[in-house]
């Protein structure tokens, strides 16, 4: 029984192994950047655009109504990083429909690598938002003895979200597999719709979490002193 | 019994246990949040994106250590370094 799509090998050259998760990776890559390109190719501002476009934009507004309502202040800056993250989770769990698909975010390898991102990205949006002093500063918050919590709670706050998003898609995926050795009629439909279900929530889940860990980092400063550039620039 | 069998009956019971004993907490708690977020959902309905929003948060927070459990069963289940450790072991004794 195959626990991940690891173990799926499609070709091996010596140590280069080129396996389901990484086969898979690429071709939602593609969807995602071809469907992209072709539909903002001419981007329409009037009241006739095409209904591609009308389902881009629901989907960038929804991101960035959600980004704000997380309370941070300009959800353009981090619309970048927050929206691909939501869109590629998403993108692998809808993509269950396609038979023979696995998707790429049932293997820990891949869960890893996106909580690193956030490892990566919160510190950076913090300190490009407080400059780095404020930004280290905010580790000794509420005294300095609460220094090696806060750094225990950034390193388990990744690992948790690398597992939570791994267990999620990796249950979802095995139930199907099993119940089809069992009963191949219509239960592992039913399994299947739960399973995207599942999966919408926690691209949901992953997305928000990393919205409110940058929003926690980037927010004292906005408390305590604000900022004039920013009411210039909006 | 030998050590194989000590091994795959210690790792067969206590997969099972963990995801038995490991998914009540869980439930409970994710019952009991549903349950006050229907509460203030009635008293206050025009802030239901957010008691929603915030609901599922905390939904994922609590199943998350439902699922690390999981992990552990499926570890003892189909990663099993002992396992693997002992049959490469009882393979090399049975080859030479």
């Amino acid at each position: 029984m195959r626990l991940t799509p690891d173990a799926w090998i499609f070709w091996q050259y010596g140590f280069f192994k080129l396996n389901a998760t990484i086969v898979f990776t690429w071709a939602l890559m593609a969807v995602l950047v071809l469907g992209a390109a072709l539909i903002t190719r001419r981007l329409a501002t009037g009241h006739e655009r095409s209904r591609w476009q009308n389902l881009l934009e629901i989907v960038v507004t929804g991101i960035v109504g959600q980004i704000e309502d997380v309370g941070l202040k300009e959800p353009r800056r981090y619309l970048g990083f927050l929206g691909t993250l939501f869109l590629f989770v998403a993108a692998s769990a809808l993509a269950t429909v396609v038979p023979g698909y696995e998707p790429p975010t049932a293997s820990l390898s891949t869960t890893a690598a996106l909580a690193l991102c956030v490892l990566v990205a919160v510190p950076l949006f913090g300190i490009s938002g407080q400059g780095l002093m404020a930004y280290l500063k905010s580790y000794m918050q509420p005294t300095p003895i609460m220094l090696p919590f806060n750094l225990i709670s950034e390193v388990s706050r990744t690992l948790a979200l690398a597992v939570r998003l791994f267990g999620n898609m990796m249950s979802g995926a095995m139930i199907i597999a099993i119940l089809l050795a069992i009963t191949p009629f219509v239960f592992p439909i039913v399994m299947t719709v739960l399973g995207l279900l599942t999966g919408m929530v926690q691209a949901y889940i992953f997305t928000i979490l990393a919205a409110v860990y940058i929003a926690a980092a980037t927010r004292s400063a906005a408390s305590s002193k604000p900022k004039p550039s920013s009411t210039a620039a909006t | 019994m030998d050590s194989l069998t000590w091994i795959a009956v210690a790792s067969i019971v206590m997969a099972g246990l963990t995801t038995g004993f490991g998914t009540m907490g869980p439930a409970l708690a994710e019952g009991r949040a549903v349950a006050v977020a229907l509460t203030s959902l009635a008293q206050q309905p025009d802030a239901s994106a957010t008691i929603t929003r915030t609901l599922f948060v905390g939904l994922a927070m609590i199943e998350s250590t439902a699922i690390y459990c999981f992990v552990v069963s499926m570890i003892l289940i189909f990663a099993n370094p002992f396992w693997n450790a002992a049959i490469a072991a009882a393979t090399q004794a049975a080859g030479k």
